[in-house]
């Protein structure tokens, strides 16, 4: 009983501070920050004794300094797997798509893999900047920098893929509606190929501004700290003369905010037209309806997986443990394993609809060429499931979810996995057709497509080693946004606040 | 725009920024801007600047990117070329949607960022005076505008009262010119004109 009246007088109080706080915007006695404290029950967002230069100092120390030898070491070995992939992929300019092991039935293969998998990937940085930003998840301020470069990259990564796998690539502009002098003719908009420019073509540029909206008042920092003149010229340019005014930080918030939104179903969208490009066919193991959920799914696991290898080791080279703390591994290790069940709902579904259905095409696509660990892709079958949905489920327990060998070595995993799921996916249902006739021989990728798939690997790890080293890789004005009420040194002065009685404190804050 | 004079006072806690912000406010002072590290929750009310209508701009642009799409694919496949796919109607608006959401977001994104760029008068190779160089690491910079009558020295005392840090009196040029941040650059032309 008292139990109740305890929780109702809290509840009226609750309501009382929503009054208050409603008041604030208007009531012209008492402008304050948006919120006065954060429980000490939560986490600090940032660790140490930080003020706001202080900030600006950690996360800008990157970039004023020189790199260090494993910063050239990793830059020199991705520009070599980069220009291996141009010698791949003008080989197969030259002399066509022949040089890949594509064959009749299999005509995607790695390329198309790889395709999907990259965008994949490049779904967690806008999950992340987004999606985090419309559930007012504080921790996102923290990895949002890095994870929307990583986003942009792996887009121009997945680009690559369908573009040379064209062919005859010069003509790849044919897929833009413009007006031509053959008829004209147009791209067929019913297609989910043609959906599929759209979509990832916005999200390209959807996230490039986004990205470097956020970017501006960073570049604005960097610049006016600026000792070259180098410096001071290219940083210059690149913060469009940022001010850091407030009505400028006012239209920056609103910007940032209806982006957000934007952005949030777009995310969605990317991946379930991907989805398209399989689930529109007749192709038994493709033809299902469960495709856009499980695809979006997967490819938040994949993104977030691929966040963490980067974020474990941007924190560790350049010292950003203060900003990128435990406390934000656990929480991506959190969506980890619920995205990877999500995703082993979705493969055990699949199974049984193909059970269920009782068409015998569909059970020979999943309960042969999938499920039997002994027909020819069964080891792609059984590497997904273990990668994808039994490693993952060590994250139930919160020490592993802390622990960062565990969670770098997992990360890895988790996309090993995420790329048998596509090979899976795209294989499987192709190399065995409906007549025994039509049985392809055991493809397997040439140098060629693996050297093109390295090359984009190589592409991903230039820019995102070209990023660490000339961008704040981490929002410093957002991290200052959130330092006072939740930096450890701050919160360690709430704690008279957190034991003070629910009316003395709304009757305190409303003076 | 001709340069003017300005007072800054500088500020290093939000707490002080407030209240400081009132003070000048209401002893009658034109506060040209305040510059922040970060966007400071509250502090475009407290100045008496009215809301964006930035979200109406980016409605209005994805509305325009949604009928574009619609009425360009419609006008395709109906009129200019009717293309016979299995069968299947001409007006396959199910078909349509993805890339008719696609085009709402595309335009919406990218003309939400342009007007904002237009309306903060932000763009490479844009150069603008800026008042203080830690405006952008921990300072919270406030500008008042000065006019003949300002006494300059009382506004110094009264900054100084509400617990400004640092204070100094500049004649600056509050618009942006083309310029790069290598060089010391000002204006081509200084365009203010001495009355005897």
């Amino acid at each position: 009983m008292s139990d109740t009246t305890d929780a109702d007088k809290e509840l009226k109080v609750d309501k009382q501070n929503i009054s208050i706080l409603n008041q604030r915007n208007t009531d012209s006695k008492s402008y304050r920050m948006h919120i006065r404290y954060e429980s000490q029950l939560r986490e600090p967002l940032v660790y140490g004794e930080k003020d706001y230069h202080q900030v600006t100092e950690d996360i800008c120390r990157p970039i004023e300094a020189k790199p260090g030898r494993l910063w050239y070491v990793g830059f020199f070995i991705a520009v070599a797997l980069l220009l291996f992939g141009i010698y791949s992929v003008t080989d197969e300019v030259i002399y066509g798509v022949g040089q890949w092991n594509l064959n009749k039935t299999v005509g995607w293969g790695w390329d198309i893999t790889n395709f999907v998998w990259w965008v994949g990937i490049g779904h967690a940085g806008t999950l992340i900047s987004a999606i985090l930003l419309l559930f007012r998840q504080g921790w996102r301020t923290g990895v949002n920098r890095a994870a929307e470069a990583m986003t942009i990259f792996a887009v121009m990564c997945a680009g690559q893929f369908p573009i040379w796998h064209m062919g005859r690539v010069w003509m790849a502009f044919f897929v833009l509606p413009y007006p031509n002098t053959r008829g004209p003719v147009w791209p067929s908009f019913d297609s989910p190929l043609l959906w599929d420019v759209f979509a990832i073509s916005t999200y390209f540029t959807v996230s490039l501004l986004f990205w470097y909206a956020g970017l501006l008042p960073d570049f604005g920092t960097v610049r006016d700290r600026a000792k070259t003149k180098l410096r001071k010229f290219f940083y210059g340019i690149a913060s469009f003369g940022w001010s850091g005014s407030t009505k400028h930080w006012q239209r920056h918030e609103a910007l940032s905010l209806v982006l957000a939104g934007l952005a949030t179903p777009l995310v969605l969208s990317v991946h379930t037209i991907v989805s398209f490009d399989f689930a529109t066919s007749v192709i038994p193991g493709w033809h299902t309806t469960i495709f856009p959920p499980y695809f979006v799914a997967g490819a938040i696991f994949s993104g977030f997986a691929m966040v963490q290898t980067l974020m474990l080791v941007l924190r560790k080279v350049y010292g950003l443990e203060a900003y990128i703390t435990l406390g934000h591994i656990e929480a991506m290790n959190k969506v980890i394993v619920l995205t990877g069940s999500i995703v082993g709902c979705a493969y055990l579904t699949e199974l049984f609809m193909a059970w269920y259905s009782q068409n015998k095409y569909e059970a020979y696509a999943f309960w042969y060429s999938r499920a039997n660990l002994f027909s020819p892709y069964g080891w792609a079958y059984y590497g997904m499931m273990t990668c994808n949905v039994l490693s993952p489920q060590i994250f139930w327990f919160r020490s592993l979810r802390r622990n960062v060998s565990v969670t770098f070595f997992m990360s890895i995993v988790v996309n090993i996995g995420m790329w048998f799921e596509r090979f899976v996916i795209i294989v499987t249902s192709l190399y065995r057709d409906y007549l025994p006739s039509s049985w392809t021989t055991y493809y397997a990728a040439s140098i060629f497509e693996i050297g093109f798939f390295l090359g984009t690997m190589g592409l991903f790890f230039t820019c995102f080693f070209l990023f660490s080293k000339y961008f704040p890789v981490i929002a410093i004005a957002e991290i200052k946004h959130v330092l006072k009420t939740s930096g450890e040194s701050y919160k360690e002065k709430v704690g008279n606040i957190e034991v003070q009685p629910a009316e003395e404190f709304a009757h305190e804050f409303a003076h | 725009m001709a340069k003017k004079t300005f007072v800054v006072g500088c500020f290093k806690e939000e707490d002080v920024l407030f209240p400081a912000v009132k003070k000048v406010r209401a002893a009658g002072y034109k506060i040209h801007d305040v510059y922040t590290p970060y966007a400071v929750h509250g502090l475009d009310h407290a100045l008496g600047l009215r809301e964006t209508s930035l979200h109406t701009a980016g409605f209005i642009y994805g509305i325009s990117g949604t009928a574009t799409a619609l009425g360009f694919i419609s006008w395709i496949f109906t009129s200019d070329w009717p293309l016979n796919i299995g069968g299947k109607p001409h007006f396959a608006l199910p078909a349509w949607i993805p890339i008719i959401f696609e085009t709402t977001v595309l335009f919406s994104a990218v003309g939400m960022t342009i007007t904002f760029c237009y309306l903060c008068q932000l763009a490479p190779f844009l150069k603008k005076h800026h008042f203080h160089p830690r405006a952008t690491d921990d300072t919270f910079v406030m500008v008042i505008e000065t006019t003949a009558k300002t006494n300059i020295d009382e506004l110094k005392g009264f900054l100084t009262n509400s617990g400004a840090t640092e204070i100094s009196v500049q004649y600056a040029e509050p618009r942006w010119w083309l310029g790069t941040y290598d060089r010391e650059q000002q204006l081509l032309r200084d365009t203010s004109i001495e009355v005897a």
